[in-house]
């Protein structure tokens, strides 16, 4: 079980698989200005998780513009008429606690961990920057070189990161979803404090954004806060439906290979363009999602069991999926070759293993222990209030309610045996996929 | 509004409760001592272990012994094979872990609580019972030899055994914990089964456990591991002076970035002068977007997407280092920083207004970190591993309210020696070269 810790942590997705919530406390308002408002009550402990976040992410940036959703998201913390400039993480230290925020494809949120009797303090701190952001001319040419160090931290010292980033461009022929988050070098590097507010301007607003609060506190408490706060600010009519260029029908099988003199470990994974969960319509996506674990889910999965425990031709091998996607997702395989195996071994072993799948179906007791599980992580998952946030924030970015995100568990423990067999049939066609292999030079040149 | 804001600051009280979790510490029929923080609302459980050594008992010619002897640990036990054990785990939806660091094994397990007893179960078999079959250590052989080839090219890796290497020439924390190609290559099971026997041992336990149990269940399930675990017979490594005194070394590795990893001697945890340090780093290099060192390379500059400080509380041989990344044309002038707020610390130590911010800050957020069973049961073995008493989580904040400017002052020319400040660089730097002598 060694692989679980660092060369694995590239496929930690695989953490993502039995998301759940079902069970934690949860209720909802809505401002008449369009705020959505989420709160998911824990009185263990006096403290609160504060989020906002909003309806926007990479997938949404103008074209050439790769990265301004995430150099935004850095540029929030600058200040704004209320707060001095580099003061916003100062004052919210200041006052015991955390803060920090992320961008992903569909989604921009930023949050705050905090006793709760500060709620009302970085409440008014982050509806005041919804609106009042001041990007002055001293901070926002030192902070996109911050950026730019932070793809050479992520992406450019990392083979793997490289990969994966070849690897979603060739997967998504027309969707945004194969530009990079954080952006490719040569769009950042020319990112400007302008384009930073236009992007502002245009999609931050009310009526864009999700105040979810976990923790130590009631929904009267935060719709009074949120009334306060957020009420006085005007929607935006700039927000529109989020229609993205889609994907045509796949015809073509890709295929690619990275080398680096770095890379020590080659592997192969491959991805195949997969159905996302969809409001009122997430049973495709409990079927992949249980697809997933019976494949690669953990060492008694299939892929696991064949490449690695019987034929010991591969020191790791698993599947990944998350559907929690505004638009069509990634279904993944991958093996990583014991030493002296060929790359073309491990994806044929692959590729046997799948099909005896296909034929032989799953092992029911393995689907009811997958079950089992899906069971226990609903009630693990009330143990972190910042997990339940999440798992509430990215399901309602990406186009779900939060019907859906309760429905959730009863949609996978539904899952059958047929459906199962329905979804791998769609997805794991290699018209729609792309097999990369990340490759070190050879033997003679390689890197000592 | 920023009238508000700032009010709100001035008004700052700490929170009355830093850390509501009552620790209770129980002796249990079988004769172990464990402590207990019992948090009903969820029906799990989480406990934890601790055993002091871990790969610090590897033999010298045989390092990630104990590290290879971890992860098989639930590869077959009992009358088990290794998928067997793992359906049976997955059964109990069981989340059972082992990690093997320089000073410590640590066994970590969060169930249900209705399934407590056979989780327990489970846990005995691996840590009691573990059978390290000849196919099962062939799989492990296989992946960790996977992981030291990949440390081979991981900057994070390389810096962090460079600096090791150079700080404590032929003591265990040279060595790492992953181990070598060639010592993997050749570990055979006579090895393992000595690397079980010299990690696992009962009177160098620290055992937390965290949920919804009574001390009654909580004393059961504990007893269930322990009882029958043999007690030490392998020493601990010794304590080491740290050789770090100064100068740069450069381990060339191809790509656009460099990683340098820094630092020199630090204090003991029983040091009288440790939370002032504690409190001295946090405004350095410690605190998240805060830092001076954050303010100066970060935000002023742009020249990094994080730089870290940390005090590094190895058993043996304590370190105060840092971490950060830059490009190669910028990786001379982050390290020059890096020194230049080195010694205006030492020289100048801080403001009331720094030492205030600061208290805020680490006494304010001391309870965000409990916030998970699993969190809390790790903060508990850790307060019992380092000796600082079962009101520790109560006193806590009242230790870092104690630290003074002056205190800073005197830590300060005390622990930051800017002449031993030795850096490893991992990368293609421009204008830096090695100036200490090739390692060993």
């Amino acid at each position: 079980m060694i692989l679980t810790s660092r060369l694995a942590a590239l496929f930690s997705l695989l953490l993502l698989l039995l998301p759940a919530s079902a069970q934690a406390q949860v209720e909802t308002h809505h401002l008449s200005n369009g705020l959505e408002i989420v709160v998911i009550p824990d009185h263990r402990a006096p403290v609160v998780t504060h989020m906002v976040w909003y309806r926007i992410g990479a997938a949404d940036e103008p074209a050439g513009k790769s990265g301004i959703a995430h150099y935004l998201e850095h540029l929030m913390f600058k200040g704004t008429d209320e707060i001095p400039e580099g003061q916003f993480s100062q004052i919210v230290a200041a006052n015991g606690g955390t803060d920090n925020a992320f961008t992903s494809y569909d989604y921009t949120a930023y949050f705050q961990r905090i006793a709760a009797d500060r709620l009302p303090l970085v409440m008014q701190m982050e509806a005041d920057r919804m609106t009042d952001l001041i990007i002055s001319e001293e901070v926002w040419v030192p902070e996109r070189a911050v950026i730019l160090e932070e793809r050479r931290s992520r992406v450019a010292s990392n083979p793997s990161a490289i990969m994966s980033e070849q690897r979603n461009a060739a997967l998504y022929l027309n969707h945004p979803y194969g530009t990079p988050i954080i952006g490719w070098e040569h769009e950042m590097s020319s990112l400007t404090r302008q384009d930073a507010l236009d992007f502002y301007a245009r999609y931050y607003a009310p009526n864009n954004a999700i105040l979810i609060v976990a923790g130590d506190v009631t929904l009267d408490e935060v719709v009074a806060l949120a009334e306060e706060n957020f009420g006085p600010l005007p929607p935006s009519d700039t927000i529109h439906a989020r229609v993205r260029p889609q994907e045509p029908v796949a015809v073509a099988a890709r295929r690619l290979t990275y080398e680096d003199p770095r890379v020590q470990q080659p592997y192969v994974m491959r991805s195949y363009l997969a159905q996302e969960r969809d409001a009122g319509a997430q049973e495709d996506a409990a079927a992949l999602t249980i697809l997933a674990q019976l494949l690669g889910g953990g060492p008694t999965s299939v892929l696991n069991r064949a490449l690695v425990v019987e034929q010991e031709i591969a020191v790791s091998a698993g599947a990944f999926y998350n559907g929690t996607s505004l638009d069509s997702t990634s279904f993944g395989i991958y093996a990583v070759p014991a030493a002296n195996i060929e790359l073309s071994q491990a994806e044929a072993a692959l590729d046997i293993a799948l099909e005896q799948f296909m034929l032989d179906g799953p092992d029911e007791q393995h689907l009811e222990r997958i079950k089992v599980q899906v069971r226990a992580a609903e009630i693990f998952a009330r143990d972190s209030q910042e997990g339940l946030a999440r798992a509430f924030g990215a399901a309602l970015t990406s186009g779900l309610t939060v019907q859906d995100v309760l429905n959730w568990p009863a949609a996978l423990e539904a899952v059958t045996t047929q459906d199962v067999m329905r979804v791998a049939e769609q997805v794991l066609d290699l018209r729609q996929s792309v097999t990369a292999e990340l490759r070190g030079l050879a033997p003679t040149e390689a890197f000592q | 509004m920023i009238r508000y804001i700032l009010s709100a600051l001035i008004a700052f009280t700490p929170i009355a409760a830093m850390c509501q979790t009552d620790i209770e510490e129980i002796v249990t029929p079988g004769g172990t001592t464990f402590w207990l923080a019992t948090e009903p609302t969820i029906p799990i459980v989480s406990m934890e272990i601790i055993f002091r050594g871990g790969a610090g008992v590897d033999p010298a010619d045989r390092p990630g012994a104990v590290t290879m002897m971890a992860g098989l640990l639930n590869e077959g036990a009992g009358d088990m094979t290794a998928l067997e054990y793992a359906a049976a785990s997955e059964e109990l939806a069981a989340r059972i872990s082992f990690d093997a660091g320089r000073d410590t094994l640590t066994v970590s397990a969060s169930m249900l609580r209705e399934v407590r007893t056979d989780v327990a179960e489970l846990v005995r078999l691996a840590v009691q019972e573990p059978r390290f079959d000849p196919d099962a250590i062939s799989r492990v052989r296989s992946q960790l030899l996977s992981v030291t080839r990949s440390n081979r090219t991981d900057p994070s890796e390389l810096a962090r055994e460079a600096l090791f290497s150079i700080a404590f020439p032929d003591h265990a924390y040279s060595r790492g914990t992953d181990g070598t190609p060639p010592s993997i290559a050749v570990m055979t099971i006579e090895d393992l089964q000595a690397a079980h026997h010299a990690a696992i041992s009962r009177d160098r336990a620290y055992i937390s456990v965290v949920g919804d149990i009574s001390a009654d269940e909580a004393a059961e399930l504990v007893d269930h591991v322990m009882v029958g675990i043999p007690s030490s017979d392998t020493p601990l490594p010794g304590d080491m002076p740290v050789h770090l005194r100064g100068g740069v070394h450069v381990v060339d590795l191809p790509g656009t970035q460099s990683r340098a990893l820094f630092g020199h001697q630090g204090l003991q945890r029983d040091d009288p002068d440790f939370m002032a340090a504690y409190v001295m780093n946090h405004i350095l290099g410690g605190g998240g977007f805060s830092s001076r060192l954050t303010e100066e390379i970060r935000e002023k500059r742009g020249l990094t997407y994080g730089i870290s400080t940390f005090m590094a509380s190895l058993s043996h041989g304590p370190l105060f280092l840092g971490s950060v990344a830059s490009a190669n044309d910028t990786i001379a002038e982050t390290i020059e920083l890096v020194r230049r707020e080195w010694v205006r610390m030492a020289e100048g130590g801080v403001t009331e207004q720094e030492l205030d911010e600061a208290k805020r800050y680490l006494t304010g957020a001391y309870p965000l970190r409990f916030d998970t069973n699993a969190k809390i049961a790790d903060i508990l073995v850790g307060v019992q591993e380092a000796e600082l008493g079962i009101d520790y989580t109560q006193r806590r904040n009242s230790l870092i309210e104690a630290v003074t400017v002056d205190d800073i002052a005197r830590v300060a020319a005390r622990l930051l020696q800017s002449d031993d400040l030795t850096v490893v660089v991992v990368g293609q730097p421009q204008g830096l070269t090695t100036t200490v002598s090739a390692l060993n």
